[in-house]
């Protein structure tokens, strides 16, 4: 692919596309789970089955008032809803979902996506300092050591898969999968990833951290309600709100990327070379994987209660921690052996 | 050590069985009812505001004996009769609830000899204004008969 002015412009509307729609309709998916989980039926009233609610919800919050109260740092508090979005959709410029439909792949595609991610954790900090509020303060203090704590965990487990595909570029990681299920980096039985009997865990590791990197249920200490108003949105309104709100569900769908391309095999199909996803050039097989892991990111909001900031600090450093850098050792070793 | 892997096995053994309940619930029937649209069926001794009683000819049972009025503990109920030209009975012609003042102690439906009051089954009773709630039950038992 030529890397011209059109194709950029091109690339960049498609990956905001995909971002808002996918923003908007998450919602929806997360209400209509909630409210199955919960035996009610969820939105129903703006049109069938409530599939308008989600524009509706978004012209509402698009004429609301812009609020800025008086007394915060203007220029952090502004920039810090943007900074939560622009990440998100920087990510998804090296994400492949297929062969071929990736808007640019960089060699060290890996490193950008936990780069952005990053970057996202700082705007809650940013967001929490400008906006001259205590509740705000507190929550910017626990999302950035949740961040913190399960970010290591996270990178040392994509470290292993690295090791085993030996590349850091994202097309690369998946051509490693093709030819089937029995090829996913999430199986221990294969001589690629050494016979590694963790691999499983080191997958439910990652599944952990992009569940409390995305700072949602049961992670999402960050913003609860019953002890501090909002978090770290609380003074924010209209579009400033909505920017947090998307880069919220962006990072929940660059998380579910990752997870499907580190471990789930990306655009590879299930069942060896015979089948290609019909219409799409295997684009299928990808968004399949990641709706199916958003459905268990969704599943598990509405079946666990928050955690405590003890605990969720504990499960990092006492457990996520040494098993990972446990399995990176044995990774390396028996990649050394076989 | 050995508690740390049991803590572990069993917390997560656990968050499993947990994951199990909710998923048996998801694709079940939705258990609550969309209220505007549907709603409960009142229980038959559910005490509402009153109403009055028709005949199979969806004239009111009501004699004008003026004894729920004289019961009425808030009087909250004003009735009135004329008697038609060569008839020897009242005809009911207006029968006023005030409901903002009544606390349905069904002392008129106890006072009523001529099986012409009940309780209604009507619950759904919201509104902004208070003259909403000052009904006219010969008017509604007239609608109930059409």
């Amino acid at each position: 692919m030529s890397l011209t002015l059109f194709n950029i412009l091109i690339a960049v509307i498609i990956a905001i596309s995909f971002v808002g729609l996918n923003a908007a309709y998450l919602v929806w998916c997360e209400r209509k789970g909630a409210g199955f989980y919960q035996r009610r039926p969820g939105p129903m009233e703006n049109g069938p089955w409530g599939l308008l609610q989600p524009p509706i919800d978004g012209v509402k919050l698009m004429t609301k008032q812009l609020l800025i109260p008086g007394g915060v740092d203007k220029a952090i508090f502004m920039v810090a809803p943007v900074l939560a979005m622009f990440p998100a959709l920087v990510s998804f410029v090296t994400i492949p979902f297929s062969e071929t439909i990736v808007a640019h792949p960089i060699n060290v595609g890996v490193l950008m996506i936990f780069a952005s991610a990053a970057l996202g954790g700082m705007s809650l900090l940013v967001a929490g300092w400008g906006s001259r509020n205590k509740y705000s303060m507190i929550s910017s203090v626990r999302a950035v050591s949740q961040t913190v704590a399960y970010e290591i965990p996270l990178l040392i487990t994509t470290i292993t898969v690295v090791m085993i595909s030996g590349s850091l570029n994202l097309n690369d990681i998946v051509e490693r999968q093709l030819g089937g299920i029995w090829n996913w980096n999430i199986w221990p039985f294969q001589e690629a990833v050494g016979y590694n009997l963790l691999m499983p865990v080191s997958f439910l590791i990652l599944f952990v951290c992009a569940v409390a990197e995305t700072n949602r249920a049961p992670f999402d200490l960050g913003e609860a309600e019953s002890e501090l108003v909002a978090g770290f949105h609380t003074e924010y309104s209209s579009m400033g709100f909505g920017l947090f709100f998307m880069g919220e569900y962006a990072n929940i769908v660059i998380g579910s990327c990752l997870i499907t391309i580190l471990f789930l095999g990306g655009w590879s199909c299930p069942i060896g070379d015979i089948g290609t996803f019909p219409f799409t050039d295997n684009v299928g097989w990808f968004l399949l994987k990641i709706y199916m892991i958003i459905f268990v990111f969704i599943w598990i909001r509405w079946t666990f209660p928050r955690t405590t900031i003890y605990g969720l600090l504990n499960l990092s450093w006492k457990y996520l921690i040494p098993i990972s850098l446990f399995n990176l050792l044995l990774t390396a070793g028996l990649l050394k052996v076989f | 050590m050995g508690g740390y892997f049991t803590e572990l096995f069993t917390g997560a053994w656990s968050l499993l069985e947990g994951m199990w309940v909710t998923l048996k619930e998801f694709p079940r029937k939705p258990v609550t009812l969309s209220y505007p649209h549907e709603s409960v069926k009142m229980c038959r001794r559910f005490r509402g505001h009153i109403e009055l009683i028709g005949d199979e000819e969806g004239k009111p049972n009501c004699v004008v004996c003026m004894m729920c009025q004289r019961s009425c503990p808030s009087g909250c109920i004003s009735l009135h009769g004329e008697k038609p030209e060569g008839s020897k009975k009242k005809v009911l012609t207006g029968y006023i609830l005030d409901f903002t003042t009544c606390s349905l102690c069904g002392s008129c439906v106890e006072s009523c000899n001529f099986n012409a009051l009940q309780f209604s089954n009507e619950y759904n009773l919201a509104s902004t204004r208070k003259e909403d709630f000052v009904m006219d039950l010969l008017k509604r038992l007239e609608e109930q008969q059409k």
